[in-house]
């Protein structure tokens, strides 16, 4: 523990996302985290920022927006990593290659690749085959790791960078191995079996008799058909199941070698940061290596000095300033604003009522902003600017109360986990669908906090 | 009126909140709720902030009055009646499933065994299809589940299903399963369940924010259901905030404005409006959170737009500025049910 923990302030270290990118014995960077926090998005400026730091980076990605992938040159679901153009490193060293996984095509190239031709198309013409190899949910997590230890193995890149299946739980890909091995081992495979390999050897008697009643339970549970099938695929699967382990286990080392660097992508809100800490407690249970935090969406504000209690107060103020300002409206509008407070409870509340609840920082302002009650015409030059002016302490006074938010869901975090260091991405006003928002979202994660990118951004030029 | 009601969409949207306010505002007075849970997450435990939920049904919460409640309908009806009730069961599949061959099968001892062999992990780790075949008929015998009187246990069963990009393929599971299965209980059991998840028993809705993204998932996952001939509910669009300044009026604010706005912020007592001034060096920063609201409000315009589109019922949860806590999941129950039947 360092000094900086007798300190109330919950500040974690910093996590310096270039030295990572840069660092020539990073091999393999994991972007993991719930659902909807920017895994995929994140894991993509990675790999641009990377190549245009001289690496040259692959980018695994598991289900891209429609329109980042367009952009990534990757629409086409062909399992073969595409170079994406117009991304190049310094002298011409750095470039990216990026996939989108394909999860069947990938379970029928193993398939391929590790049975003989007839036995190969016995399994992929077999129906349970079909449905399992299709999509059972769960596959992807198997085929996305598998499909990382083939890029390692391939050594064409020196830096991968992996995007983690939407799982129902986000630790699947981490099972997806380990579960395959033990089932590998398990007696329920050889009771599956059981009607192929059986021959009659006297010892095994005893054991032939559970078996069979067993086989004759799945029987008559599955139907005499899907049993079959399942026993044709497992046995025409058999001699495959070796090398299945073997590379599941390679797979699970490969993630916790030094190479392997796992970064944690939440937004700052609760539950993605619940499930960013039970993220870290995993890996750290596991033994793999987690190099931080990725805070995407992170609110600033260049005014922060002006607080939500104040915006708010002079937002007031000058609503009312706004109001005595109009010809002939504020008994009007006063009428209204009496209205509004008495809907709420009301039975059929309408959707703008809902907005004049006292704890909405919208409410004055957006009283103002019905024409029916304020008709831009009438208005003084003065009263316009006073109104215009509460609407942007309004806003303010909405933005100051989502940072005062994110920074304490942010501070909870660091508190249960002080070692964890973290790099904020300033939150973009809309959604990242070309190389130059990837490019700016890369920029964003190495400019430190969020604020001082915000600072920055509305900064009076001060470099 | 559907009795199933399937909640989807993209992580990130909060459809476990959509949800469990869903199920508190379908248990209207006396009506009884179920909120099924299947992603072994203990999303709704901590919805409801309670410890984690077992496998079991339990009572988590009595309904709010329904908005009707304060009129008329309670002195017609007496004021007798009771208030709604919601439970909730977390679904875990190695339970599920070996209560599935203990009801169906009289398994119990075989069923022991197969969990020795691994069996059971086999169908619900290995073959996750499995699981979600399971997991699915679980919620479909609470929707068909009476009472000795003939009457439903529930009167509706919500469920907080996988996210909209898997949400067509969980459903179907069980018609993949009558395919592959073509005889027997299990085939049986698969296609009684499909009977439920087609019939007009069935709605999914989708949850969604309006951002481009989530926006195209649910697009995509309507076409997908419709498809795959599940019934499409409605459309929940969460996390919904009222704009506050008009595109034009940022412009307006923007250009030429400067020096007015400058003398307001002043006048009301936030610093010096000449250059250099406390106010006037508010001015850009306020007006930089103001351009990136403006891009908001026309990216959400434009998403409405395309929500609409889908000629769906929709609905409209608006954010609540702290965040959802148990009260906030109250009030979003009362908004749900002032916006009609779901």
């Amino acid at each position: 523990m360092t000094s900086e923990h007798t300190t109330l302030d919950a500040s974690a270290p910093h996590l310096d996302v270039d030295t990572l990118l840069d660092d020539p014995q990073t091999r393999i960077i994991v972007c993991c985290g719930a659902g909807g926090v920017g895994k995929t998005t994140t894991a993509a400026a990675l790999g641009v920022r990377a190549a245009e730091r001289g690496r040259r980076a692959v980018v695994l990605t598991i289900d891209p927006a429609r329109r980042l992938a367009q952009s990534m040159g990757i629409s086409e679901l062909d399992n073969v990593p595409r170079q994406v153009k117009d991304v190049r490193g310094p002298d011409g060293r750095g470039e990216l290659y990026a996939m989108m996984l394909d999860m069947k095509r990938t379970f029928d190239e193993i398939v391929e690749a590790h049975a003989d031709k007839e036995r190969a198309r016995a399994i992929l013409e077999n129906p349970f085959y079909q449905s399992l190899s299709a999509g059972f949910a769960g596959t992807q997590e198997y085929m996305a790791m598998e499909k990382l230890g083939q890029l390692r193995s391939r050594d064409e890149w020196d830096l991968i960078i992996v995007d983690t299946p939407p799982s129902r739980s986000a630790l699947d890909f981490l099972d997806a191995p380990k579960r395959l091995g033990s089932f590998l081992d398990g007696k329920f495979i050889r009771v599956l079996m059981a009607p192929a390999k059986v021959g009659g050897r006297a010892g095994m008697k005893f054991l032939n008799v559970g078996m069979s009643m067993m086989t004759g339970t799945l029987s008559k549970l599955m139907g005499g058909q899907l049993l079959k099938d399942v026993q044709t695929f497992v046995a025409a699967m058999d001699t495959m199941f070796g090398g299945f382990r073997t590379r599941a286990d390679a797979t699970y080392r490969l993630l916790q070698a030094p190479g392997t660097a796992f970064l944690v992508v939440a937004a700052p809100e609760r539950d993605a940061l619940r499930e960013a800490a039970y993220f870290v407690e995993r890996l750290a249970a596991e033994q793999m290596p987690l190099a931080g935090l990725v805070l995407n969406r992170v609110h600033g504000s260049g005014a922060d000095q002006l607080s939500a209690e104040r915006a708010l107060a002079a937002a007031e103020a000058l609503t009312d300033l706004a109001g005595t300002g109009n010809s002939g409206s504020a008994g009007e509008e006063d009428t209204e604003n009496l209205g509004d407070g008495g809907i709420v409870d009301l039975e059929d509340g309408k959707t703008g009522s809902r907005t004049a609840d006292a704890s909405s920082p919208a409410a004055p302002a957006l009283q103002q902003h019905d024409p029916s009650v304020t008709p831009e015409s009438k208005q003084s030059p003065e009263a316009r600017s006073a109104r215009l002016a509460a609407g942007l302490l309004t806003l303010h006074a909405e933005r100051m109360q989502v940072l005062a938010r994110e920074r304490r869901t942010r501070d909870r975090f660091t508190a249960l986990h002080p070692e964890v260091p973290v790099a904020e991405i300033a939150a973009l006003p809309g959604d990242v669908h070309d190389v130059s928002g990837l490019r700016e979202i890369g920029d964003r994660l190495t400019s430190g906090h969020a604020d001082e990118a915000y600072k920055k951004k509305a900064g009076n030029d001060a470099s | 009126m559907s009795r199933l009601h399937v909640v989807s969409g993209k992580g990130g949207t909060g459809k476990t909140t959509v949800a469990a306010a869903l199920a508190l505002a379908l248990a209207t007075e006396g009506q009884r709720t179920l909120l099924v849970e299947v992603e072994g997450r203990q999303g709704i435990a901590q919805v409801f902030e309670t410890e984690a939920l077992p496998y079991e049904e339990r009572k988590i919460a009595v309904a709010p009055d329904s908005a009707g409640a304060s009129r008329s309908d309670s002195s017609r009806g007496g004021g007798g009646r009771r208030a709604g009730e919601v439970y909730a069961l977390a679904i875990d599949a190695e339970r599920a499933l070996l209560d599935y061959l203990q009801m169906f099968y009289k398994l119990g001892g075989a069923g022991r065994a197969l969990k020795k062999l691994g069996a059971i992990d086999f169908a619900t780790t290995i073959a996750p299809g499995l699981r979600d075949v399971l997991l699915t008929g679980k919620a479909c015998e609470a929707v068909r589940r009476k009472d000795k009187h003939g009457r439903f246990v529930y009167d509706a069963v919500v469920m907080d299903a996988p996210p909209t990009g898997r949400i067509t393929r969980f459903l179907n599971v069980n018609d993949e399963v009558a395919g592959l299965a073509k005889i027997g209980p299990i085939h049986n059991q698969a296609q009684a369940v499909m009977r439920v998840l087609k019939s007009p028993e069935t709605a999914v809705h989708l949850v969604t924010l309006l951002e481009e993204m989530p926006v195209q998932e649910t697009v995509d996952g309507v076409a997908e259901l419709r498809a795959a001939g599940l019934p499409v509910g409605g459309v929940v669009i969460n996390m919904v905030r009222p704009p506050v300044l008009d595109p034009d009026e940022v412009d307006l604010a923007a250009n030429g404005a400067r020096a007015g706005i400058a003398t307001a912020l002043s006048s009301a007592g936030l610093g010096g409006a000449r250059r250099g001034g406390r106010a006037e060096r508010l001015i850009d920063p306020l007006l930089e959170q103001a351009r990136e609201h403006a891009e908001r409000v026309a990216l959400e315009r434009a998403e409405h737009t395309e929500i609409t589109g889908l000629g769906l019922p929709t609905y409209e949860l608006e954010q609540l500025p702290e965040g959802v806590d148990l009260a906030g999941l109250y009030r979003l129950a009362r908004d749900l049910r002032t916006q009609g039947p779901i």
